[in-house]
């Protein structure tokens, strides 16, 4: 339902007249406009200023992440105007919600530098949130035409590539994150890393904030985890890893770490969001050349994508890092420590596998997207999760993901080792449940009782954690839901 | 030293009921299924030996057609290796999509970890099966001692 206050058309000769006119009446907004295959298509949640007509407010939202100034330029004359402006082809409020408007804006292809993510977010984000005409926007989605999608190298890997490396398929991966965050030092954090691969687990990981401190320097780290990587992958004839983290303070040393890491035979890295989209994307180009599978943790992602008026929604973060290129991606646990309403995780989860998405507002994808087969993005859950939730991790989150139990391997009352083979353990059953044919949702806590009476390690897991649940009121909730209906 | 490689190497080994429920899945979804067999269980080891060829448009029904071909593999390599495999080949996939073992020799010897000094503290590590010590055919002993192939 769009808004039908359209602004009166202007006389051609006023359109030049020096002096602000409205972004409306300079073609960014343009209800007739039929956005093109080729356009990238915004949806931004916007909050106009009390007085401030919501149709101009999406137009200035237009205007200035395209070509637009605050007030009328000659120079606009110099160039096909029309062509690279920006239009808002579609402004409706949001039902329940006073003064929140869903506004689409198309922007031509020609805007774009072709495989660039720093170009595409500086370009649509880049300028629009601080305007004082708006209360609060937020990026709520991105449709990327195919034509654009096609410039970006993808995923190094992506997640059929992953399981054939490792020779490990048909169930979710595990991991766990080393704790204590910080502290260990680099022999003591190995042997956190050995009992715990030995004990059951695919993969440990390093936390997003260890990087190269005092009380433990990334080479001492890489080279204790290597070895513990290596002990463990002899004691299960499995191949293991132990994400090396490599994020450092300039791109140079990052890749220093990790030629460090590939030399010493490690075959996955990690990096934080918070070195920056250039960063990661040439870690992207780097892994592909090396045949180094690569995770990155979303670290901060939390200050701009969680609340529901503003900032940036974690769908368009995870659709910037599937075509950028990184083989892993936290997305969320629904039943874990951290924000994530089950309908959004979905979303998230679709857009990070499926090869064409389509649009589903309950969901919060607001565009079909087609991603012209680049390769999926292997989801990671990870916070607050521990084995007595397997089944609810299952049927939430389906079986390409990986769940990374950090205190729920290490905080487990026998032992580092019993914490990792409980999580295995739990993770087989509940698959071998589910392909019997069993309703393993409902029936999830019995599939575990029977399981761990043949495994001291998950009775031990289940008896400790079972009334742990994080149930709190979601920030970050979709607009439309579904109404039940009753026959 | 137990391998756990494939689907479900950390619960007790398989019935042939509960093997059978696997496949049910598998063909459920359409997927073909292969048998495959090794003495080499290096984790590296992309190739076990194919037991005939992949069993492709298999109707739900026909669970026992790949039992059989299963217990014939056993059978013939008692002391080997031998996963069952289910293979997706729809677009997107193209992929193994299950692979568990059904059976695995009487004693597994299990793996040295080779450590080669590179430099400083750097070591290049590699994994060597002890069964591999033996040529192909007669890497595992059987429940008796004796060699079996």
């Amino acid at each position: 339902m769009a808004l039908t206050t359209a602004p009166p058309p202007v006389n051609k000769k006023d359109r030049w007249a020096s002096g602000v006119t409205p972004y409306a009446e300079m073609g960014y907004y343009d209800a007739d406009y039929v956005p093109k295959d080729t356009d990238v298509l915004a949806a931004f949640r916007i909050t106009p200023q009390p007085g401030v007509d919501a149709v101009e407010a999406a137009a200035a939202v237009a205007g200035e992440s395209s070509t637009a100034t605050w007030t009328v330029v000659w120079t606009d004359r110099l160039t096909a105007h029309e062509h690279y402006q920006a239009k808002a082809y579609d402004v409706a409020p949001v039902p329940g919600r006073e003064g929140e408007y869903i506004a689409k804006i198309a922007y031509d292809l020609d805007l774009f530098e072709e495989g660039s993510i720093a170009n595409m977010t500086s370009s649509i984000i880049g300028n629009v949130f601080g305007f004082k005409a708006l209360r609060a926007l937020r990026l709520e989605d991105l449709r990327i035409p195919m034509q654009y999608v096609k410039t970006f190298q993808g995923p190094p890997h992506g997640i059929v590539m992953e399981r054939e490396y490792l020779d490990k398929f048909g169930r979710p991966l595990l991991g766990a994150t080393i704790k204590p965050k910080l502290g260990l030092s680099a022999k003591n954090y190995g042997r956190v890393v050995f009992e715990a691969l030995r004990g059951g687990l695919d993969f440990t990981k390093d936390d997003e904030n260890i990087n190269s401190q005092p009380f433990m320097r990334w080479r001492d780290r890489y080279l204790h985890a290597i070895e513990g990587v290596n002990r463990a992958s002899a004691a299960t004839g499995e191949i293991k890893g132990h994400y090396m983290n490599v994020t450092a303070a300039t791109m140079e040393d990052m890749y220093e770490r990790a030629e460090f890491a590939r030399d010493i035979g490690s075959v996955i890295i990690m990096m934080d969001l918070t070195v920056g989209y250039t960063a990661m994307q040439s870690m992207s180009k780097w892994a592909r050349r090396n045949g180094m599978i690569l995770h990155l943790h979303r670290a901060g992602h939390g200050t701009y994508t969680r609340q529901k008026t503003h900032g940036v929604s974690f769908r368009v973060i995870a659709k910037w890092c599937r075509l950028l290129g990184v083989d892993h991606i936290h997305a969320g646990t629904v039943v874990g420590k951290l924000e994530g309403d089950p309908s959004m995780i979905e979303g998230y989860y679709d857009t990070l596998r499926l090869d064409h998405v389509p649009e589903n507002l309950q969901n919060g994808i607001f565009f079909d997207q087609d991603w012209a087969s680049l390769p999926a993005v292997m989801p990671v859950a990870s916070g607050g999760i521990h084995a007595g939730q397997m089944h609810q991790l299952l049927r939430y989150l389906g079986e390409d993901v990986i769940l990374q139990f950090g205190g729920g391997t290490i905080g487990h009352p026998m032992g580092v080792g019993a914490g990792a083979t409980a999580n295995r353990v739990a993770v087989e059953a509940m698959i071998q449940a589910r392909n019997e044919g069993r309703d393993f949702f409902q029936e999830g806590p019995d599939i575990l009782e029977k399981a761990a009476k043949g495994c001291p390690e998950l009775n031990a897991a289940l008896q400790v954690w079972k009334d742990v649940t994080f149930d709190f009121q979601s920030t970050d909730t979709p607009d439309y839901v579904v109404t039940p209906t009753f026959s | 030293m137990r391998i756990t490689q494939g689907t479900f190497s950390f619960l007790p080994d398989l019935t042939d009921e509960q093997i059978a429920a696997q496949v049910r899945y598998a063909l459920d979804h359409g997927w073909a299924m292969s048998v495959e067999f090794t003495d080499d269980p290096h984790p590296r080891n992309a190739y076990w030996d194919m037991w005939g060829l992949p069993m492709f448009d298999l109707p739900p029904d026909e669970v026992s057609l790949v039992m059989r071909e299963m217990r014939a593999c056993r059978e013939a390599h008692p002391q080997h290796y031998i996963k069952v495999i289910a293979y997706d080949a729809s677009y997107g996939r193209q992929t193994t999509a299950l692979s568990f073992i059904v059976n695995r020799p009487d004693h597994e010897p299990g793996f040295r970890l080779e450590r080669t000094d590179a430099h400083d503290r750097v070591m290049r590590y590699s994994l060597h099966p002890y069964a591999a010590d033996r040529p192909v055919g007669s890497r595992y002993m059987n429940g008796n001692g004796n060699q079996a192939a």
